[in-house]
């Protein structure tokens, strides 16, 4: 252990309540006994499309474009993942498929 | 409140649901113990940091933290910089969640980017009680963590399948949410909005900087076309 215990579990804790804080602020905000308002239940409804979208973007920021195979195992594997669930719609298969097309492509193909 | 289905009816349903989550999870979990036992902490401390922090990429970052001696201030500021996104899940959440009784404080908790969108892209069968269902699917995802970690702490180095590249399940599974959403919703603006501003963002800022402003942009941009997109922009407003 490279520091000592105490500091250990002091830098664990403040990780964990700041943690905790930020997934607790929305219903400290809103969460109380009022009508939540039209604008938060209106973002409630639109917003889980755009986050989506930003995680996917956010799960491809590493990409680069300069080298083959910095790209082509993502957008391949992506391109399989959306084309295998529009067609067979099931979520499970495309995940499976995608995550071994993208593990073939990182171990075998692009190295 | 008896709705005729068993407790086991539930769980099952929620491992279905939860599955693509175990995947990545337990690899990545397992990640994490193996990185926190190399610096010297064992088991234990990974069992504590994946059952009271269980936020992925902050757990990584943890162990720099750890091994470097880093200040408390430091550490709270890197937190609250790194895990920012989370504020902005539980808007989705807030009405259902305060009908979740004693669950409440726990499903709080644990809405990780993960959980998240398998909420967001579960259809609850008929005869069965969303908050029941929510409930099992974030306790099971905790545990697919809180397990995989402890594993990768007491026997990371015995592990010689190569998995490089596992960790693309999280990304399929946002994939196929975003695909999901995409066919069943009548206004493709917000995906779309997600996924412009994101890239706008990850080329001005890079990719360290860039997932706040681009939540932000979101947020406003939805508050101000609300009046457009509400009537019949989503189906279901769950």
């Amino acid at each position: 252990m490279p520091i000592s215990v105490e500091h250990s579990v002091a830098i664990i804790a403040v990780t964990a309540l700041c943690t905790i804080f930020l997934r607790a602020v929305p219903f400290l905000v809103f969460g109380g006994k009022k009508e939540v308002p039209g604008v938060v239940s209106d973002l409630g409804a639109l917003l889980p499309s755009s986050i989506m979208a930003v995680l996917v973007v956010y799960c491809l920021r590493n990409v680069d474009f300069a080298a083959a195979g910095h790209f082509l195992p993502e957008l391949i594997s992506c391109l399989a993942v959306v084309g295998l669930h529009v067609w067979k719609k099931n979520i499970l298969l495309s995940i499976g498929f995608g995550t071994v097309c993208y593990m073939v492509l990182v171990q075998a193909v692009f190295v | 409140m008896e709705t005729g289905k068993s407790k086991r009816d539930y769980i099952g349903f929620a491992f279905r649901q939860s599955v693509p989550v175990m995947l990545g999870y337990i690899f990545l979990g397992i990640a994490f113990g193996l990185l926190l036992q190399n610096a010297g902490y064992h088991f234990i401390w990974a069992f504590f940091c994946s059952l009271f922090i269980y936020a992925g990429s902050m757990q990584f970052v943890l162990v720099n933290l750890l091994t470097a001696g880093a200040g408390l201030l430091y550490t709270a500021v890197m937190t609250l910089f790194i895990n920012g996104r989370h504020i902005f899940y539980g808007l989705s959440f807030v009405e259902k969640y305060k009908k979740m009784g004693k669950a409440y404080p726990y499903m709080v908790f644990s809405l990780t980017d993960e959980t998240y969108s398998v909420l967001c892209g579960t259809k609850v069968p008929e005869g069965m009680e969303e908050k029941k269902v929510f409930f099992w699917i974030s306790l099971l995802d905790q545990s697919y963590w809180v397990l995989g970690s402890v594993i990768g702490a007491l026997a990371g180095s015995y592990i010689t399948f190569d998995s490089t590249g596992i960790d693309f399940s999280m990304t399929a599974l946002f994939v196929v949410i975003v695909v999901e959403q995409w066919m069943e919703q009548r206004s493709h603006f917000p995906a779309i909005l997600g996924a412009v501003s994101g890239i706008a963002w990850l080329l001005l800022l890079g990719p360290d900087e860039f997932i706040l402003p681009t939540l932000c942009t979101c947020v406003i941009i939805l508050i101000l076309a609300r009046g457009r997109l509400m009537p019949g922009a989503v189906r279901e407003r769950g």
